[in-house]
């Protein structure tokens, strides 16, 4: 049985309502399926493989998904959990069990003290389903508290962008910054530098990926322009020496 | 001060030309221009000017509702506020909301829910503020128009834009888009809200006395209005996407 064609490029900008696919595809991200047909969800590039049509979304909100690595802010403190803000719909949610080794007993531990309103952490979403918030946990290494460096924060639909084709994006940018780069799904970036002008440069990288997502040869393009701010930062040194 | 009055034309007549109080045809939309993404606070917001009509939307959200209580548990909830500046009209208007801008509200809301995928955020609610900043007849369907635009620029997952567009019957003719003159001394107005692509309907009002033919005739003249409506509606969204590939070329 042959499919019918769909109506758009690849990488046509689609808005939504538009009408993509008839037929025997299936509904991929950012579209939804209505008597066989398919339209687009949120503005975006469409793409199609031979079995599915999607929309590579411009701007989107963070979804939590199990799995994820996140970057938050602790919103609130209660008697046996924290509210960190991960920048979605639903606040997530770091339960004290999971911070603390030996079962909890309230009026015994001190939770403000692990963590209190407005610190920073990265975390892993260990359960989430629709009916409560996410969980997080910090229990694996990499996770916790946030004590130094800068954090940079881009829509969530680039960060794919950001980490590159197995890492190639975001191993560039440390290896041309020297920087620890820790990258959250949900759109926030921690950077660590040596200097705080490794850490500019990696924010540059960084916001130079977020302008220009959609465009090819980025990678390269990035790389460039890390190589050409590093020389003319080090002319200008010799200059005032 | 003294005001000089301008002469007004007859209005019972019917007249026999093909032009408007404004040069018009009968069916034409006023000159529209649009703009996504004008508030840096806003998660998505659009501006919009529809002949004088000036109109500004904003859309915070999906996020968690305060008062709890208000949340349903297997979708959001749009809470939408439309609101007219003390400045927006000739005669001050007191800033608290009317009635007329309590039910507009409402029913903006209700043009709004059936294009937005709701039930992918259950507990949470979605905020929509239109602001209209000048108003010349027309602003409910001018605010559906540019809310629908910032919903989209939000991001939030819609199943369809949503146009909005008015038409009535004025000195007996039936006429596209009206003007507050046209409305206020015309014998019909009907807003209409549309889903272009699904071409469904999400906001059906009347004000006036049509016959039942000619009432057809006005819906129909005023979904047309929308489908142009709706191809401005995308060129804004595109036009903010294309300057950055154009930017990157450039480079």
């Amino acid at each position: 049985m042959t499919k019918l064609p769909v109506f758009h490029e690849k990488k046509e900008l689609v808005t939504p309502g538009d009408l993509l696919a008839e037929g025997e595809y299936t509904a991929g991200e950012n579209t939804y399926k209505e008597d066989a047909k398919i339209y687009a969800t949120r503005v975006g590039l469409v793409d199609y493989t031979a079995r599915e049509v999607f929309v590579i979304a411009l701007k989107a909100f963070y979804v939590p998904k199990f799995g994820d690595t996140v970057i938050g802010k602790v919103t609130e403190v209660t008697t046996g959990s924290w509210m960190v803000d991960i920048n979605a719909p639903h606040p997530a949610m770091l339960r004290a069990s999971d911070v603390l080794d030996r079962p909890f007993r309230s009026r015994k531990s001190d939770l403000p003290s692990l963590f209190d309103v407005g610190d920073l952490l990265i975390a892993k979403i260990v359960a989430y389903d629709r009916t409560r918030p996410p969980l997080l946990t910090v229990r694996e290494p990499g996770l916790g508290k946030i004590v130094r460096g800068q954090l940079v924060e881009i829509t969530p639909t680039k960060i794919p962008r950001a980490i590159g084709r197995q890492g190639s994006m975001v191993n560039a940018i440390k290896k041309e910054t020297g920087c620890q780069i820790t990258i959250g799904q949900n759109g926030m970036i921690l950077i660590n530098g040596k200097t705080p002008e490794d850490e500019q440069l990696a924010i540059m990288a960084i916001r130079k990926v977020e302008e220009e997502a959609h465009t090819s040869g980025l990678t390269d393009r990035v790389t460039e322009m890390l190589r050409k701010e590093k020389e003319s930062d080090k002319n200008t040194d010799e200059e005032e020496e | 001060m003294i005001r000089i009055p301008t002469k007004k034309k007859s209005k019972k007549s019917t007249r026999k030309t093909d032009t408007r109080v404004d040069g018009r045809k009968l069916n034409e939309l006023r000159p529209v221009k649009i703009e996504v993404g004008v508030l840096a606070n806003a998660d998505g917001s659009a501006y919009l000017e529809q002949g004088k009509n000036k109109v500004l939307a904003a859309v915070y959200g999906p996020k968690e509702v305060h008062p709890k209580h208000l949340a349903q548990p297997d979708r959001s909830i749009i809470r939408c506020r439309y609101h007219m500046a003390p400045f927006s009209v000739d005669e001050r208007k007191h800033p608290a909301p009317s009635r007329r801008e309590v039910e507009l509200s409402k029913v903006i809301r209700e043009a709004l829910e059936p294009a937005v995928f709701l039930e992918y955020y259950p507990q949470t609610s979605i905020d929509v503020f239109i602001e209209i900043l000048q108003a010349d007849g027309g602003t409910r369907c001018a605010g559906i128009t540019t809310a629908a635009l910032a919903l989209a620029d939000a991001g939030i997952p819609m199943r369809d834009l949503v146009a909005a567009c008015a038409a009535g019957k004025v000195d007996g003719r039936l006429v596209l888009d009206l003007v507050d003159v046209e409305d206020k001394n015309g014998e019909a107005d009907v807003p209409v809200a549309f889903l272009p692509n699904l071409e469904a309907i999400t906001l059906l009002q009347m004000d006036g006395n049509l016959t039942v033919e000619e009432f057809e005739q006005v819906v129909n003249l005023a979904t047309e209005g929308c489908k142009q409506l709706y191809a401005l509606q995308k060129k804004a969204l595109e036009e903010k996407y294309v300057t950055v590939s154009e930017e990157v070329e450039e480079e």
